[in-house]
């Protein structure tokens, strides 16, 4: 019980807390330390939350329409009416998988243009491919035994999805959101290519008039804020998985 | 109870069918063993049962009812089923598991609640202990008694099981049988058994059908399958030595010599001298006032131990006993890994039934041979 305890507190407080105090310490000290008036103008509290907002939207808009998207397509691919097509589509994400982000991006830009709306359409399309992977290869990895018996017994197919096959695939699928998460966080520093904003802008200016601590704000940022989205959701993973 | 009318199951893509053109009845509270080996199209005709497969041809009856005009889900509801490996849910506690079909059927869940205490209870399994567990905490035949749980949770008529009993050690099983067998003895549920085991088809069967290639070869009960094979396809499925086979039909409680001279613990030493005298073992079997079995002097132990007043103290601890619901083939292993020429038969609270001696199995045996050949 104690450990228990002490293992929620880590989990959902501690960790959390430690992350997000080197975030405002970092930033506090940019912001206090710019070392030069080039570098003044940028790094501004208003400017650095601006930018954090940015890219936090970016990310959890289009992870959240990829999760809406990818789970349901990657159910249906496993269910028999759409099993034979399942193969191919699989092939189709693993190739489009190995795009580069930023060639994904270019592609939108010059179909969609510039803008926030871009970038997250971009990221949507790239965070499906392994939710979508992960939810069609998690389903499928049940032993074929488990859903027999679950069928031979009487169970609706709704039920044997929602009571047997989901549950069972829940930690695939969850390693795939967290993978899009973590990726997504990255592709999207590359939206200030298409004037989306975010981090990247940070770091791309940071590079144009060379001033290191400026790029180090924005990869910095951008870096923490991965790592607590990725922890937090393998907080949720271990919580629904554990109960 | 279960009809097959000409039933025929080609799957697609293959030219061979795998169940050719089966004409079969399986009478109410009867257990039909399919028996053949692989691919002979066992586990295929259960599964036309429970509409898992659809037959190409031919009508399947349950209770007089065309199964294909029968919702499925609504069919499958009815039919206990139990199949190769349990199929258990790992992520389900055992509970959760066993409540799979009344959860189904909606029940309430204080009823559900008491039917899993229950259920757990017939099958040997202390609910307060293994309630909770994951599948992964238990031991295989604990399992396989959860699979047979969780198949009888809504008191299905019709039971279908595929090898049930196929993925534990040869003594597991052999008990798990003699406990299905007693519970089936209860029950007289429907019973459709897949094995390719021809032991387990004769011990466990009322009915049993040899299939061959998708055909359906022999149709009858163990002992006419034992002494008249249809053709030397089933000569060879039940093998030469189909005497000693004839073991597994025969229960303990069937050929228990029961006037067996024994001794209760405070009998005096004069007794004991006087049967141990009489006796042909030179040994004879203790039994505690209520008439358990405790164990066995013999006329050593008397030379050994002078100071001995009464029976119950020279009683020495025997193995090689075993419960009346076993078969002569449980008992003649019993004494051949024993190296004794005899077993002490208890009942289910371990009271002394008698003995069997090898002398007995050797008549069993004999007898057969006899009825066989005239």
């Amino acid at each position: 019980m104690m450990q228990e305890l002490r293992r929620k507190w880590k989990g959902w407080i501690l960790v959390p807390a430690i992350l997000l105090g080197l975030a405002i310490g970092l930033t506090v000290y940019v912001v206090n330390n710019p070392g030069g008036t080039m570098a003044a103008r940028m790094l501004t509290y208003p400017s650095i939350f601006r930018y954090l907002r940015e890219h936090v939207l970016m990310v959890l808009v289009s992870c959240l329409l990829a999760i809406g998207a990818g789970v349901p397509i990657g159910i249906m691919l496993t269910r028999p009416r759409f099993r034979s097509i399942g193969r191919v589509v699989e092939n189709i994400v693993n190739v489009g998988q190995t795009i580069p982000s930023l060639a994904i991006l270019a592609l939108f830009f010059t179909f969609l243009g510039r803008g926030f709306n871009t970038a997250v359409f971009a990221l949507w399309l790239y965070s499906i491919l392994p939710i979508l992977r992960n939810t069609y290869a998690g389903i499928m990895s049940i032993q074929p035994g488990i859903i027999e018996a679950a069928h031979g017994m009487g169970m609706t197919p709704l039920h044997v999805l929602g009571r047997i096959e989901l549950p069972l695939a829940y930690p695939v699928i969850m390693a795939g959101v967290r993978t899009a998460v973590v990726i997504n966080v990255g592709t999207a520093t590359l939206a200030t290519f298409i004037g989306a904003g975010g981090l990247g802008d940070l770091i791309v200016t940071g590079i144009s008039v060379g001033r290191p601590i400026i790029i180090f704000t924005g990869a910095a940022l951008s870096a923490i804020l991965a790592i607590l989205l990725d922890h937090i959701l393998g907080q949720i993973e271990e919580r629904l998985v554990g109960s | 109870m279960i009809k097959l009318e000409n039933v025929t199951k080609i799957f697609p893509g293959s030219e061979i069918p795998a169940v050719d053109n089966l004409n079969m009845e399986i009478n109410e509270g009867e257990v039909c063993v399919l028996v053949g080996p692989s691919g002979c199209g066992k586990t295929t005709t259960m599964k036309m049962i429970n509409r898992i497969f659809e037959p190409t041809e031919g009508k399947i009856y349950v209770n007089g009812e065309d199964i294909s005009k029968i919702n499925p889900i609504k069919l499958r509801l009815g039919i206990g089923y139990v199949i190769q490996e349990i199929g258990l849910f790992p992520h389900l506690n055992i509970a959760e598991n066993v409540a799979t079909v009344p959860r189904e059927l909606k029940w309430p869940a204080n009823k559900i609640n008491q039917r899993v205490d229950e259920l757990l209870t017939v099958v040997g399994l202390d609910p307060k202990l293994h309630r909770n567990r994951k599948p992964s905490g238990l031991s295989g035949g604990q399992r396989q008694r959860v699979g047979v749980a969780r198949a009888m949770a809504a008191d299905p008529p019709i039971m279908l099981m595929d090898e049930p009993f196929g993925a534990v050690d040869p003594i597991t099983r052999a008990r798990l049988q003699n406990e299905f067998l007693r519970l089936q003895e209860q029950l007289k549920k429907t019973i459709v058994f897949v094995t390719h085991d021809i032991d387990e088809a004769i011990k466990m069967g009322d009915r049993i059908a040899a299939m061959r290639e998708g055909k359906l070869v022999q149709y009858s009960d163990p002992n006419e399958l034992l002494s008249s094979p249809a053709d030397e396809f089933v000569a060879n499925l039940v093998g030469r030595n189909r005497s000693i086979k004839r073991l597994h039909l025969i229960r303990a409680y069937e050929a228990v010599r029961s006037n067996v001279p024994f001794l209760e613990k405070g009998d005096s030493m004069e007794s004991v001298r006087e049967k141990i005298e009489d006796s042909e073992l030179r040994a004879v079997l203790v039994v505690d006032d209520r008439q358990k079995l405790i164990g066995l002097v013999s006329a050593d132990d008397i030379k050994k131990d002078r100071g001995a007043k009464v029976a119950g103290d020279l009683a020495q601890e025997i193995e090689n006993y075993v419960t009346d619901d076993a078969t002569l083939n449980d008992a003649l292993s019993v004494m051949l890994n024993l190296g004794e020429g005899y077993v002490a038969v208890v009942d289910d609270g371990h009271k002394l039934k008698g003995t069997i001696t090898l002398g007995d199995l050797l008549e069993v045996v004999k007898d057969d041979d006899a009825r066989a050949a005239s």
